[in-house]
């Protein structure tokens, strides 16, 4: 067994958990390579099938290229895709000029809480990733929050052989989180493994731009790179370590403990 | 090791290696000076954390890198486990940053459950510390027995080896005490980065490895494939044709067409393929640490919890065992009240019925007269279970040796399972059926092939309650009444059962009782087997000789029918005694709850 199959492993354990011990889950699928690869396992962990519903949450401000290939994969591989926007929100004209942080919480964290509600969802499937940032690095693989979807990063449940918490008291919900042990090399060496077909946006363009992390247009640069295919991404990372994979992602760099804030509200 | 190919193959894989110790002691300094020594850190995250020390008017902190809470850059503690990533020439890590304060003990163990390796660290200004012995204490019950020490801050007791010396003698004796041998004991100070990543010239009298040689040697614990299978059923799914047993390998090997057995059902069926999507060849052998799915020959009944093995290395089976706790939980950990134990897939109420001995996890020492132990303590005790658990000693296989205890809706507790002895007279007699359970020798007719001919399943019927209750005359009625729709019906009296087959017992009503019981099982097991439909009035017995029949009557199917509101056990149906006076009704109650069970089919099922 190699490191990947190791990661691999683990990960259908803790889905096939989820599965198990909640009835009204959702996994949320930004159509970025860490969920859309969580998708992937799930079909690993459930033998061809993808037995839970995927929750995208609409910005309206996605790159383009993202919707088109959410509704493509979606439709290839038989998947059960709920749309979740917060149109008040939008109505009142809520953009990324009122502020990149009050705008992630509008239309990202309340947009969550909105289709959760409507669905009645308590478990959330979620793919971040321990080495994104130092807020996720301390996560649990099921992490509670209360019933307004805050994040007690304070006291949270202790985690050990694989035993999670599964029960909690009403007005709680879990979010799930079966990648938080991958990095982002991980990701790229299991996409390559597996041929798992990724949104071209993360393939440089002929001007040798890619995107590292997909988010909304406006607040979502891309980095020099030359990295045309997968195999080309594996030996991008494989050589330079050096740069934080969400340096493209302006709402990080707001304020110091930017993620803090925003994911003890809520926030992915 | 030889340099072969498993070899490269292990050292491939990363290492998880947790840093304990006591409150400022120096843990996320030294993880910090590791990632910046071994050039692990992003561009410009120095910087970053620079500018923050600088926001605050504080000195430089490496333990920022890790420390990314707000309010842990505040205080200058660790709230929470951290784990990060990085390599050195020879591996890849991830290390895990456990908390040192004795409020956050329950995430130091989620971070070092997860680990296969330890640095304790020990400041040498302040010596060994209660979280210093507690955390040993706790590496112990987690199973981490690969253990360096650092002695951290030597630059504040200006690098002096008889400071060195003397905490390396209390430690040692200490790890002794647990059994723990420490690989060495590494004088440091990661605050100027002295035998971190190099050795350097402070404490000439040291010979031993730098921090970073030490962890390069730890070594990655082989998987445990030559162990007995042990498959902890997770859940059975029917999205398509296949129904698929899906679960984890946590020890040994599976093979397709391997006879499996499941504890504590003691079900038996042979593995008809293994289930895999998306992959290069279907594969037909699983090995430990896989979550994998697999078909059966037979659909029996499976469910989450139950334990597959093979045949000849059975998990022991128990509703009583000893094991060593650590508690972790807000309230105390006490007899008497009822807590969930979660090991592997199992969760059953379980309660302390014993206290061996609680113990102060910061010094050692023991609490005398304390039957419950409080946060932070651990204790040797004995657990039972509501219902019988499949498990084994952590000794011979640690993964299914080791649980969980929830206290309301958190887990509050770990332990490992030390020793078991068949306690019970229950535990003795489930072993004694899975004895025979599995040297039974079987006809080459069919329990199916019965039922069909007979228009019933084999199953023996309970008729309790009060002797006055008209439960006898019922009875009679029953048998004679299913005699005539052509049923195989046999009423079993006890009575008959001692004359003869119990005649050499003293006295079947005292002392005897429980053999006569024994005796009665195990004959009613023969109609059982033949095929028919058991009755029993069982009035005599104590609720305990109830449960030792169910278990004796195994695989077949119990049904018990209570006569009156007098409460015993847990009847499947209950008849007033205004019902039970009119005996003709009364057996037609329980026949049409027969065939609601499906156990009365008619006869070439025309039921």
């Amino acid at each position: 067994m190699d490191h990947l199959d190791e990661l691999e492993n683990q990960s259908i354990f803790i889905l096939r958990e989820a599965y198990k011990n909640f009835k009204n889950l959702a996994m949320l699928w930004s159509i970025g390579k860490d969920s859309t690869i969580l998708v992937w396992l799930a079909r690993k962990a459930f033998f061809g099938h993808c037995p839970i519903p995927l929750v995208h949450i609409d910005t309206t401000y996605k790159i383009p290229a993202m919707i088109e290939y959410r509704d493509r994969v979606a439709k290839e591989w038989g998947l059960n895709l709920v749309v979740g926007k917060n149109q008040k929100a939008l109505d009142e004209g809520m953009n990324h000029e009122k502020g990149r942080l009050v705008c992630c919480e509008a239309l990202k964290t309340n947009g969550l809480h909105c289709i959760m509600e409507e669905h009645g969802y308590t478990g959330l499937i979620l793919g971040i990733r321990r080495d994104e940032e130092g807020t996720r690095a301390k996560e649990r693989y099921f992490s509670p929050r209360d019933k307004n979807f805050e994040w007690n990063f304070k006291d949270q449940p202790p985690e050990l052989w694989d035993q999670y918490k599964t029960t909690f008291a009403d007005d709680t919900h879990i979010r799930i989180h079966p990648i938080l042990h991958w990095t982002e090399l991980n990701v790229w060496e299991y996409i390559q493994r597996e041929k798992i077909p990724i949104i071209d946006l993360y393939f440089a363009t002929p001007e040798g731009k890619r995107y590292r992390s997909l988010g909304c247009a406006p607040c979502t640069g891309t980095i020099d790179s030359t990295a045309k295919n997968v195999d080309e991404i594996v030996e991008e990372l494989k050589n330079n370590t050096t740069t934080s994979e969400r340096s493209g992602r302006a709402q990080d760099q707001e304020d110091t403990y930017a993620m803090q804030k925003l994911r003890a509200r809520g926030y992915m | 090791m030889g340099n072969n190919g498993s070899t490269s193959e292990l050292s491939s894989r990363l290492l998880r290696l947790v840093i304990v110790g006591h409150v400022d002691h120096g843990k996320s300094t030294l993880v910090g000076r590791l990632l910046s020594d071994t050039g692990t850190l992003p561009e410009g995250k120095l910087d970053f954390i620079r500018d923050i020390c600088k926001q605050q008017g504080k000195e430089f902190e490496f333990a920022f890198l890790l420390d990314a809470l707000e309010e842990e850059q505040e205080q200058g503690i660790t709230i929470d486990t951290s784990q990060i990533f990085f390599s050195t020439a020879q591996r890849k890590y991830v290390i895990i940053d456990a908390p040192g304060h004795k409020e956050f003990l329950k995430n130091m163990v989620t971070g070092a459950a997860d680990a296969e390796a330890a640095l304790l660290m020990i400041d040498a200004n302040e010596g060994v510390q209660e979280q210093s012995r507690r955390h040993g204490y706790i590496l112990k019950l987690l199973g981490l027995t690969q253990v360096a020490v650092v002695i951290n801050k030597m630059d504040l007791v200006d690098y002096d080896e008889k400071v060195y010396s003397k905490i390396r003698t209390e430690y040692t004796a200490f790890l002794d005490s647990l059994g723990i041998e420490a690989r060495e004991f590494i004088p440091v100070s990661a605050k100027l980065g002295v035998n971190i990543a190099a050795l350097k010239d402070e404490m000439p009298w040291y010979k031993g490895p730098t921090v970073l040689n030490m962890v390069d040697q730890f070594e990655k614990k082989p998987p445990p494939d030559h162990l007995p299978f042990r498959f902890p059923v997770q859940d059975v799914y029917k999205f398509d044709e296949r129904r698929i047993i899906a679960g984890r390998v946590e020890s040994g090997k599976l093979k397709t067409g391997d006879r499996v057995i499941f504890s504590p059902s003691n079900k038996q069926a042979v593995v008809k393929s293994i289930e895999a999507w998306s992959v290069p060849e279907q594969p037909n052998v699983a090995t430990s640490s896989e979550s994998i799915g697999f078909t059966l020959d037979e659909q029996i009944f499976v469910e989450r919890g139950d334990v597959c093995s093979l045949m000849d290395q059975l998990p022991i089976v128990s509703t009583t065992f000893d094991a060593n706790v650590f508690w972790m939980g807000k309230r105390n950990l006490e007899k008497g009240r009822k807590f969930t134990l979660k090991l592997n897939t199992q969760e059953v109420e379980c309660e302390v019925v014993d206290f061996k001995k609680a113990i102060d996890a910061s010094t050692l020492e023991t609490l005398t007269n304390q039957d419950y132990i409080a946060k932070n303590d651990v204790a040797e005790l004995t657990l039972k279970t509501r219902t019988p658990v499949a498990f084994d000693l952590f000794g011979s296989i640690a993964t299914t040796g080791r649980f969980v205890l929830v206290d309301e809706f958190d887990v509050c507790g770990g332990g490992i399972i030390t020793t078991y002895t068949p306690a019970t007279k229950s535990d003795k007699l489930r072993d004694e059926v899975r004895t025979r359970d599995f040297n039974w020798i079987k006809s080459d007719i069919t329990p199916d092939e019965r039922a069909y001919r007979n228009g019933h399943r084999a199953a023996l019927i309970l008729v309790t309650g009060d002797p006055s209750s008209g439960k006898g005359p019922l009875a009679r009625i029953l048998e004679h009444s299913l005699f005539q729709n052509n049923f195989q019906s046999y009423l079993l009296d006890r009575r008959n059962v001692n004359l003869g087959v119990g005649a050499d017992l003293d006295d079947p009503k005292n002392s005897g009782e429980s053999e006569s019981a024994r005796r009665l099982g195990e004959v009613a097991k023969l109609f059982l087997d033949a095929g028919h439909v058991v009755i029993s009035t069982s009035n005599a017995f104590h609720q305990e000789d109830q449960a030792d029949l169910r278990l004796l009557a195994n695989p077949y199917q119990v049904v018990e029918i209570q006569v009156g509101s007098q409460s015993s056990g847990e009847p499947d149906l209950v008849l007033s005694l205004d019902e039970a006076q009119n005996a003709k009704e009364a057996s037609v109650k329980i026949q049409n709850f027969l065939k609601e069970k499906k156990i009365l089919m008619g006869h070439n099922y025309s039921i």
